[in-house]
């Protein structure tokens, strides 16, 4: 597939690898889409620079586990820029053991769910989120679905089900 | 007996915890701002559970109300009542076997789903889809977007005071799932859309019926207008009633109709036409108000341009196959499976394996569904089988949204702002 990137996204990306230098790790452009892959540290200051690039609107956060032995987990954010009309991934990897990156609720306030969700999901938690609750499933449940190590039918008794017949007490 | 603290007037017997949490969550929001109201000699704040079973709440939403008098002090939302886990599924699925899910996902406009997850998985393998079937796939978009539409005004009204208009708006409704079934040749969960084009063509019955709907739609919705455009009641419970402003609808991530009810104008069919959006013309209705009333028009308008899209449809609607000749990348035809030895084997290999992306290539696609802009991300691992598979669900963002507009409304208005967002449980909690 031939790469076209529009002058708005190259000059974007030309500024981000001046200013932030080495923090940039990588920059590729998977199926037209542009990934940005930095380092978790300077995600703030990063995602900072963009929002006032003109990147205001997140759509969503995605969470991933590559299930490597380095870097297991992966988070993406998926920003627009309304006025570009030009979207664009920001990247993290984090490692397994007590994967946690800084939230970015402070830059886009709409991330808090989406980070909720990943939460919630992959077990990164996002430090810094005003209210990190599980999303979807029961705060009383010790497992994180979307994990490639759980299993498809999940654990059986993990979860407290309502009883099928009336109690007779 | 004076108690200040919400978990001690609350008792759980379920899931304990997560209730816990869930109180002590409302009882920290807005602290900052708000003084502790010591004295309240009338006992007149009070937590109400509403939903998860409520008939007003379009499904399985719990919302969780801190009240003082008939005013919202404060909400939390509690959802995940219909989690399914259908991104975990999808991983043990080929891209194929993982669209009957995406039906019953934003069940109200299934055909939309559809064509998001057959144009992120052909965009990340490179199928090339037929003319003819980007323009089926529009009809049917388009289609969906208004018996969508038409499910939420029925609802809407009724939130609002109005049970039999939503009589009226099924009537239409019911013309629609006639047409799917012609068309698809399911009513509701239609599936027709395949990996490299869609099912079937559209037949000469389907067409006619198409061309009939087209015809006298219009006529209907002026109907609507004049029921509700000039009426007192349905004024004055929506007009500024949940007002989102445009800074607040884009910091907070609001999508489709809600974002264009708080005046920008955001639609996927402009930003990133897929399909052939860019080939036909339709404009984007925009309010500026940012409250119910506003994305009522929004959405009324909207059905104005989907009629526009469907006849423009109609008209340039090319001649050809309706889907990609490449037996390596979508399904053969029927008569080669019945007829050919090759067409069966490939016919088994599609379904055994299915398409397989390159191995590390990831995907993201979005389509404007009637809820707002609906994504798949993909990553691929080689095989047949998506390693990863998101959805990013409109609703979900929506919801986020009430959390918020709601603190300082009336109780009684609740109802009604729910129904002006329109959320779908089955696509907000997967």
């Amino acid at each position: 597939m031939e790469q076209t990137l529009s002058n708005a996204l190259k000059t974007t990306l030309d500024e981000l690898q001046t200013t932030f230098g080495e923090k940039v790790l990588q920059i590729h452009h998977p199926s037209g889409d542009t990934h940005v892959r930095v380092h978790p540290d300077a995600l703030i200051s990063i995602a900072e620079w963009l929002h006032e690039k003109g990147y205001i609107y997140i759509s969503d956060v995605i969470g991933t586990d590559r299930y490597q032995s380095s870097d297991r987990f992966e988070v993406l954010y998926n920003l627009l820029s309304l006025r570009a009309k030009q979207r664009l991934f920001l990247v993290v990897w984090l490692p397994e053991e007590d994967p946690n990156v800084a939230s970015v609720t402070s830059v886009w306030p709409a991330a808090n769910w989406y980070e909720r969700e990943v939460y919630d999901m992959f077990g990164i938690r996002f430090e810094g989120h005003p209210d990190l609750r599980r999303m979807y499933m029961p705060e009383d449940y010790a497992y994180y679905p979307l994990r490639k190590e759980f299993p498809l039918l999940g654990i059986p008794g993990s979860i407290e089900l309502p009883g099928t017949t009336p109690e007779s007490d | 007996m004076k108690q200040t603290d919400i978990s001690s007037r609350t008792e759980s017997t379920f899931f304990k915890k997560h209730q816990e949490r869930l109180y002590k969550s409302l009882e920290d929001k807005h602290t900052t701002v708000e003084e502790v109201d010591v004295d309240d000699p009338l006992n007149s704040k009070m937590i109400l559970n509403m939903g998860p079973q409520h008939p007003a709440t379009h499904g399985v939403l719990r919302l969780v109300l801190e009240l003082k008098g008939e005013s919202i002090l404060k909400t939390k939302l509690d959802i995940g009542y219909l989690h399914r886990g259908v991104e975990k599924i999808a991983e043990n699925k080929t891209y194929q076997e993982f669209m009957p899910y995406t039906d019953r996902m934003d069940y109200l406009s299934p055909y939309n789903n559809n064509v998001a997850l057959c144009t992120a998985v052909e965009k990340i393998a490179d199928v090339d889809v037929p003319e003819r079937a980007h323009y089926i796939r529009m009809i049917g978009c388009e289609l969906a977007r208004i018996s969508s539409h038409l499910l939420w005004l029925g609802t809407m009204v009724m939130d609002a005071g109005a049970v039999s208009f939503f009589i009226w708006t099924f009537k239409e409704r019911e013309k629609i799932y006639d047409i799917m079934d012609q068309l698809t040749g399911h009513r509701f969960t239609v599936s027709h859309a395949r990996i490299g084009g869609v099912v079937n063509d559209i037949t000469p019955e389907a067409m006619s019926y198409i061309r009939e709907f087209v015809e006298t739609f219009p006529a209907q919705l002026k109907e609507y207008h004049k029921l509700l455009d000039r009426n007192r009641i349905f004024f004055d419970r929506n007009e500024n009633v949940g007002v989102l402003t445009t800074e607040d609808a884009l910091r907070l991530g609001a999508k489709g109709p809600v974002l264009r009810g708080s005046g920008y104008a955001m639609d996927i069919r402009k930003l990133e036409p897929y399909a052939r959006y860019d080939q036909v013309e339709f404009d984007i209705p925009t309010r500026l108000e940012g409250d119910n009333l506003a994305r009522y028009y929004v959405r009324m308008e909207e059905m104005h341009e989907s009629i526009r899209i469907l006849q423009q449809c109609l008209e340039k609607l090319p001649k050809g196959s309706v889907r990609a000749d490449n037996a390596k990348k979508a399904y053969p035809s029927k008569d080669e499976v019945y007829y050919s030895m090759e067409g069966m084997i490939h016919d088994f290999m599609m379904t055994d394996t299915g398409i397989c992306p390159p191995e590390g290539a990831q995907v993201y696609h979005a389509v404007e569904s009637p809820k707002g802009e609906l994504g798949y991300f993909i990553q691929s691992d080689g095989t047949g089988h998506p390693w990863r598979l998101k959805v990013s669900a409109p609703s979900l963002a929506n919801l986020q949204i009430l959390e918020n507009i709601l603190d300082g409304e009336m109780i009684a208005d609740t109802v009604v702002v729910i129904g002006g967002i329109d959320p779908v449980m089955g696509e907000a909690d997967k």
